[in-house]
C-alpha cells in the first residue's frame, strides 16, 4: 500500500478535517486505490507540454499565454471603483456567532 | 411520464395566451404535483411558494395589461441547490449548510426571473455536486422517476427527476464532470452545458472553478435553447464569463443538418460499455447519417486518461474552494477549545463521506512533494485532452458519443466503491476538461425500459450547432429510437 496511516493523518491535518478511526482506515484504503488508478498518468510523456490553467486559451498553442481562442472572448478587467455593499446585515444574521460587525471565534491571541 | 403531465415552455405560453390558465393556477398545479410525488422521489429539498406566487401574480398582472411576452412568462422552474437563491435556503445537499439562506441571487436565477420564470424551489443533488448518483446528498437519495429502485444520475439528480416527472417544466443544473448530462441521460430528457464561460457562475457555490458550469434540463430541445438563451451571456460579476455574443439559438437550431461532419471517436465505444447502450447510440448515429450528416471515424488517444486527470484537477480545486466552510461565517459550527479545533470538528462533522474523500485527495495532490507528480502532470494531460478535441474539430463539426457507459444503475450499487462511481463519468469528463459545449439527448430505452443518452459535443461557443443536431435528432424521432 502506498498510502500510510501517517499520510492520511497528515493530509487531514492540512485540510482541517477531524476524522474518526474508522474514517482513517477507510480513506487510507480508498485513497490508495484511487491514487493507484491515477498512476496511469505516468504512462504519458508530458515533458514538453504546457500545463492548461485557463480554459479560454488555446491549449494547442506552444505557450500557455497564447491569445484567446476567437475574437474578444477574454473579458476585460473591471474598473477598480467602490460599490456599496448592502448585504452586510443579512450575512451577519446568517453567521453562527456574530456580534455587531464581527464574526466571533475562539480566542486566537494570548495576552 | 404521461402526455397529460407534460408542459413545455411553448405550451405554457399558449395556455396563458388563450387564458386557459393563469400563472398562479399553473404554479398551484405544480405545487400539488410536487406534494403528491415528492415524498416518493425526494427531488425537491426546499420550496419557495412565497416567491413563486409573487412572481406568478406579477406575470398575470402584466398579461392583463397586454404587456409584451417575456420568453419564460409563468414557466415553473426548479433550481439545483448549489445555486444561490436570495431568501431561499440553499444547502448544497450538505449538513454544513443546513440553515444557510443566501442574501443574493445567482445571475442565472436573476435572469430566469427577469424573463418571467416562476421559481418553485430547490432540487436535491449530491453534496456540493460531488457524485454521479445523487446518493451523496445529506438529505437522502433521489429516486429515478423512470425506474424505481434506480438512481437518477448525479449530481443534478433532483433537477433531472423533477423535470422528467413533470414537477417542473425546466430546471437548472450544474455540470463539472457530467453532472447535467449524465442525469439527463438516466432520466430520459435533454440536458445541456454550454461552453465554459457561456453562462455566468456568479452565485454558484463553487466545486471546481475551472470546470463548473450552469445549464438547463428540459423535456424538449426547443426548451433547452430557450433556457440557454435566457441565462447565457457576459456578466460583470463573473470575470470568466465570455463576452462572445449569444446567437438566437431557437432560430439557429432550425437550420438543416445536411453535410455536417460528425466525428465518431473510437475510444468512446470500447470495453466497459453496456451492449444495449452501444446498440441504441449506434442506431442514433445511423439516424443522424440518414438526416444527411457525414460520419468521420476519429482517434482521440488521450480519452483513457480523462478520469484520472479530472479527479486530480477537480479535487484539487475543491480542496481550495471548500476551505471557506470553517464554521466562522455561515452554516454549521461545532464548538472547539481553539480556533483550529473548531475548524476541524465543524468540517469533520459537517461534510459527508464523498466530500471529505475528495478534499483529502485534492489536498494530497497539492501537498508539498506531490504537486509535480499529480496536479502539474494532470494539468499537462488536460492540455493533451483539449488538444485531442481541437485537432478533431479541424476535421469534424461535432462529435457524437454515448453520454454514459450504462443506463441508470441500482441505488446502492456503487456506493462502496468510489472508483467505480467515478467511472460513470468516463464519457463526460473529457468535454468538461476541454471547456466545450455538450448536450445529452434521449436515445431510446433498453429492453427493461431504462433511458439511454447520446452526447453531442462541439467546439467552443458552437452551442447553436450542438442544438441544431439535437433538434434534428428529436424531430426525426431519435428520442424514442
Amino acid at each position: 500500500m502506498k498510502i500510510t496511516r501517517e499520510d492520511v493523518l497528515y493530509v487531514a491535518e492540512l485540510a482541517h478535517l477531524e476524522l474518526t478511526e474508522a474514517e482513517v482506515d477507510l480513506y487510507r484504503n480508498q485513497l490508495d486505490s484511487i491514487l493507484t488508478y491515477i498512476e496511469k498518468l505516468k504512462e504519458l510523456d508530458v515533458e514538453n507540454v504546457e500545463p492548461m490553467a485557463q480554459v479560454l486559451f488555446d491549449a494547442s498553442a506552444p505557450s500557455g499565454n497564447a491569445p484567446p481562442l476567437a475574437g474578444d472572448l477574454n473579458p476585460a478587467l473591471r474598473d477598480d471603483v467602490l460599490r456599496p455593499c448592502t448585504v452586510g446585515e443579512a450575512i451577519l444574521s446568517g453567521a453562527p456567532d456574530a456580534s455587531k460587525n464581527y464574526f466571533r471565534v475562539p480566542k486566537v491571541i494570548d495576552r | 411520464m404521461s402526455a397529460a403531465n407534460v408542459w413545455t415552455i411553448g405550451s405554457v405560453r399558449a395556455a396563458l395566451d388563450v387564458k386557459k390558465i393563469s400563472a398562479r393556477e399553473l404554479a398551484d398545479d405544480f405545487y400539488s404535483r410536487i406534494k403528491n410525488r415528492n415524498p416518493e422521489l425526494n427531488a425537491f429539498l426546499a420550496l419557495s411558494p412565497e416567491r413563486a406566487y409573487a412572481q406568478a401574480d406579477k406575470i398575470d398582472a402584466l398579461r392583463g395589461q397586454g404587456q409584451a411576452h417575456l420568453p419564460l412568462a409563468g414557466v415553473p422552474v426548479a433550481i439545483k441547490d448549489v445555486i444561490s437563491t436570495s431568501g431561499v435556503r440553499t444547502t448544497c445537499g450538505s449538513r454544513i449548510l443546513e440553515n444557510y439562506v443566501p442574501p443574493y441571487d445567482a445571475t442565472a436565477v436573476e435572469r430566469l426571473e427577469n424573463a418571467g420564470a416562476v421559481i418553485l424551489g430547490k432540487t436535491n443533488c449530491d453534496e456540493f455536486a460531488m457524485g454521479s448518483s445523487n446518493e451523496n446528498s445529506a438529505y437522502g437519495p433521489v429516486v429515478n422517476p423512470c425506474a424505481p429502485g434506480r438512481v437518477p444520475g448525479g449530481s443534478s439528480g433532483g433537477s433531472a427527476a423533477a423535470v422528467a416527472s413533470g414537477l417542473a417544466v425546466a430546471a437548472l443544473g450544474t455540470d463539472t464532470g457530467g453532472s447535467i448530462r449524465q442525469p439527463g441521460a438516466c432520466c430520459g430528457i435533454p440536458a445541456m452545458m454550454g461552453s465554459y464561460g457561456r453562462v455566468s457562475r456568479y452565485g454558484l457555490i463553487a466545486f471546481a472553478s475551472s470546470l463548473d458550469r450552469i445549464g438547463p434540463l428540459t423535456t424538449t430541445v426547443r426548451d433547452t435553447a430557450t433556457m440557454l438563451q435566457v441565462i447565457a451571456g457576459r456578466d460583470k460579476n463573473d470575470s470568466t464569463s465570455a463576452a462572445a455574443p449569444v446567437p438566437a439559438y431557437s432560430e439557429e437550431m432550425e437550420k438543416p443538418v445536411t453535410g455536417i461532419r460528425l466525428g465518431i471517436p473510437k475510444q468512446y465505444f470500447g470495453a466497459g460499455m453496456d451492449p444495449e447502450v452501444r446498440r441504441k447510440v449506434e442506431a442514433g448515429i445511423d439516424l443522424l447519417k440518414r438526416l444527411g450528416c457525414q460520419l468521420v471515424e476519429l482517434q482521440m488517444p488521450h480519452t483513457d486518461y480523462a478520469i484520472a486527470t479530472y479527479y486530480i484537477i477537480a479535487t484539487a480545486e475543491a480542496s481550495s474552494n471548500l476551505a471557506r466552510f470553517d464554521g466562522v461565517r455561515y452554516g454549521l459550527r461545532v464548538p472547539g477549545a481553539t480556533l483550529r479545533e473548531m475548524y476541524k470538528k465543524t468540517r469533520g462533522r459537517g461534510f459527508g463521506a464523498e466530500v471529505k474523500r475528495r478534499i483529502m485527495l485534492g489536498t494530497y495532490a497539492l501537498s508539498s512533494g506531490y504537486y509535480g507528480a499529480y496536479y502539474l502532470r494532470a494539468q499537462k494531460v488536460r492540455a493533451l485532452i483539449a488538444r485531442d478535441f481541437s485537432e478533431a474539430f479541424q476535421r469534424v463539426d461535432a462529435i457524437v458519443t454515448p453520454t454514459a457507459p450504462t443506463p441508470a444503475f441500482k441505488l446502492g450499487e456503487k456506493m462502496q466503491d468510489p472508483l467505480q462511481m467515478y467511472l460513470a463519468d468516463i464519457y463526460t469528463v473529457t468535454g468538461s476538461l476541454a471547456g466545450i459545449p455538450g448536450i445529452s439527448v434521449p436515445c431510446g430505452k433498453t429492453v427493461e425500459g431504462l433511458p439511454v443518452g447520446m452526447q453531442i459535443l462541439g467546439p467552443h461557443f458552437s452551442e447553436s450547432r450542438v442544438l441544431q443536431l439535437a433538434y434534428a435528432f428529436e424531430g426525426a424521432g431519435g428520442f424514442s429510437i
